[in-house]
């Protein structure tokens, strides 16, 4: 296989047939003195596997690759294992085989050092519900080793402010609503610089206001050069921030590499308008093209260019070449709910 | 450009270094932890609780002074009246068999547990704190809550029997008499044995609260550790073990109240304990040292 984009086409073979596929750039094992540079991948996984009990594995030798830079949105129905999956990232849960790396460190055994430098939410926020939110946030600040209390204050105040609580910062947690908890939770993520966040469904609970702050939210924390690795159940909470995408179905990762790349190499559909006399010439035009699925409705004329090699530009010149009138040219990519669709075959529901 | 300059691209800066922990940052934690446990509610009620017993025991024996039914009661109980120093032997005697463990079950049951079943332990561990230093912290934090349930019993059974009853000069278990500042020291010697030889229950606790996500279930299971002991302690045929056991040497203070204290009685049941804390420590820390935290 080289390294460049894979077709999800043949993405979906590759899961169909069980193996997992990189999109783009295709990891070798990298040797562990070159591991702990900046350049190491901020997330990377070698065969990670759990199993809980005798149930089949919770995840299934999964190779993720999260570039340094990257947004990576980690997909996957509900229960397919992306919080177990990152448990096993920051060592809550001990992987029954395969390894983890942090910023290049491995852990669980270099959490002491890695942690600090990660921000994290996973599966929903949890404080102490007597405590207020500020009260709460200084209890995690002190537990922090590496923390300067000097600065908590002020650290403190400004990741409230960032999520918009600091009117609610003297609320107990327990009369915070569902929205305000998570933001919280966030604050808490927020609490340092952080060279990698990892946001476990982050956009849960938030009202269609909040959900757009976390993406404007994620988006600036990316372009100062953070990390983020967020999951979600829902594709199009965060399919607009993500450089990168990874997805998760049944434990398994059925693919991950570049958004764009993804969904590029999908199935493209080229849709001409013309006028309703042209109609019949335009689709004769797109069939000696080679393109195949033409369809014509009304005044559009609908063809697939997957597996032919045609671009737009070739589909323009011969449509104006046949003097079809030209009013206009449009390139379709498929959404990333459909490559979804396509690669785990069965939409977004739980698969057990 | 050569090809290898291509290869190398620009020198990468260094790896930024692991952030290093601050001096103190043991303190803060523990700092934290015992504002968070002194702090709730239901630990202050608890602690008022316990208070409130030499309270209502010393009110009621005031009372009861030269009725028929004065002087009655076990051994310490019926010294209270002729002086009040005795008050906090009575109500420690009395906190022991079940208001105490009690009180262990919830503050060490509640340690681990409690973190986990509210999620907290995820955010904790992901901060990071290390997994051992935390559950030191949890101990030491348990230990002080439980040191101050004693003192509170004994503070305020100390000032309700210099009150009600008055101090004087305390006439030992043998007979003898000795000032009422001996006195005193003999009382605080009670209370710190008290004290200590509760721990071996608090690492029983402990370790119980890193097996389960449902606090009640590791309280319930340190007092029933307790009344087990106890009832067991109670069995002539299992005699072999009595001196093992958790509750075996905990009425043993009243060594501190002869005239000539025989230290070894102590110093064995002080060891007794030492051995529960070995043990179950050792066991809480296996345990969570490698525990999946899915809560
Ligand atoms: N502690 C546990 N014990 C046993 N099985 C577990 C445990 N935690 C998770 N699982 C199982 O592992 C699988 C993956 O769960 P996980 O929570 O990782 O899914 P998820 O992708 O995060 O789902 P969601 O989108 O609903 O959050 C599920 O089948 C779940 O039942
Ligand atoms: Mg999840």
């Amino acid at each position: 296989m080289t390294s460049g984009p894979v077709s999800p086409l043949l993405a979906a073979d590759a899961a169909r047939r069980g193996d997992t596929v990189v999109a783009s750039g295709a990891q070798a094992p990298v040797p562990a003195s070159r591991e702990a540079t900046v350049e190491a991948p901020a997330v990377r996984t070698s065969g990670l596997t759990k199993r809980f009990g005798s149930a089949p594995a919770a995840v299934d030798g999964i190779d993720l690759h999260v570039p340094r830079g990257s947004v990576y949105g980690f997909l996957g129905p509900n229960g397919s294992g992306k919080t177990t999956t990152i448990r096993m990232l920051l060592g809550l849960v001990r992987p029954t085989s395969g390894q983890a790396w942090l910023l290049g460190e491995p852990m669980p055994g270099a959490s002491a050092g890695v942690l600090p430098r990660v921000g994290v939410l996973v599966e929903g926020p949890a404080f102490q519900p007597y405590l207020g939110g500020r009260q709460n946030l200084t209890r995690l600040d002190a537990c922090d080793a590496t923390a300067d209390p000097r600065t908590s204050r002020r650290r403190i105040d400004d990741a409230l402010d960032r999520v918009g609580l600091a009117a609610a910062a003297d609320k107990p947690y327990r009369q915070y609503s569902l929205g305000m908890k998570q933001r919280l939770g966030l604050a808490a993520a927020l609490l340092r610089p952080r060279e990698l966040l990892v946001l476990d469904e982050p956009t849960n609970g938030l009202d269609p206001q909040g959900t757009r702050e976390v993406r404007t939210l994620v988006r600036e924390l990316a372009d100062a050069g953070t990390t983020v690795l967020v999951s979600s159940h829902l594709l199009s909470e965060i399919e607009q921030v993500c450089s990168h995408i990874g997805v998760m179905s049944r434990g398994r990762l059925l693919v991950q590499g570049e958004r764009a790349a993804l969904t590029e190499a999908g199935e493209a559909r080229v849709v001409v308008t013309t006028t309703f006399a042209d109609a019949g010439a335009a689709a004769r035009v797109l069939v000696a093209l080679g393109l195949v699925d033409v369809a014509a409705d009304g005044t559009e004329v609908e063809a697939s260019l997957a597996g032919t090699g045609v671009g737009v530009g070739a589909v323009s010149a011969a449509l104006v070449h046949a003097g079809v009138e030209l009013l206009g040219l449009e390139l379709r990519r498929p959404s990333l709910e459909q490559l979804f669709v396509t690669l785990t075959g069965e939409g977004f529901d739980v698969a057990r | 450009m050569s090809r290898a300059d291509v290869l190398a691209g620009p020198v990468p800066p260094a790896a930024p270094a692991a952030p290093a922990a601050l001096p103190g940052a043991v303190a803060r934690l523990l700092r934290s932890e015992l504002r968070l446990v002194f702090g709730r509610r239901r630990n202050v009620a608890l602690l008022s609780g316990l208070a409130a017993v030499p309270l209502l025991l010393g009110i009621v024996l005031y009372v009861a002074q030269g009725t028929a039914l004065s002087g009655q009661g076990p051994g310490f109980v019926a010294r209270v009246t002729g002086n009040g120093l005795f008050l906090v032997v009575a109500a420690l005697f009395m906190c022991l068999p079940f208001l105490l463990p009690l009180t262990i079950g919830i503050a060490s049951g509640d340690a681990i547990a409690g973190e986990a079943s509210s999620g907290t332990l995820r955010y904790l561990l992901t901060l990071p704190v290390r997994r051992g230093r935390l559950l030191a912290v949890k101990a030491v934090a348990t230990l002080v809550f439980v040191t101050a349930a004693v003192l509170a019993i004994a503070l305020v059974a100390l000032a309700t029997g210099a009150v009600l009853f008055g101090v004087s000069d305390l006439t030992l278990l043998s007979g003898t008499t000795i000032p009422a500042g001996a006195g005193l020291a003999r009382v605080a010697g009670v209370t710190a044995y008290v004290a200590a030889s509760l721990t071996g229950l608090v690492a029983v606790g402990l370790f119980f609260s890193t097996l389960t996500e449902v606090p009640v279930g590791a309280m319930a299971a340190t007092v029933v550790v307790a009344i087990v002991s106890a009832v067991l302690d109670t069995l002539p045929q299992l005699a072999v073990i009595h001196p093992g056991l958790l509750t075996h040497h905990w009425l043993d203070f009243a060594e501190m109240l002869r005239l000539e204290v025989d230290w070894g009685v102590l110093g064995q049941g002080l060891a007794v304990q030492a051995a529960w804390v070995a043990v179950f420590g050792a066991l809480a820390w296996g345990r969570f040292a490698t525990a999946d935290v899915t809560s």
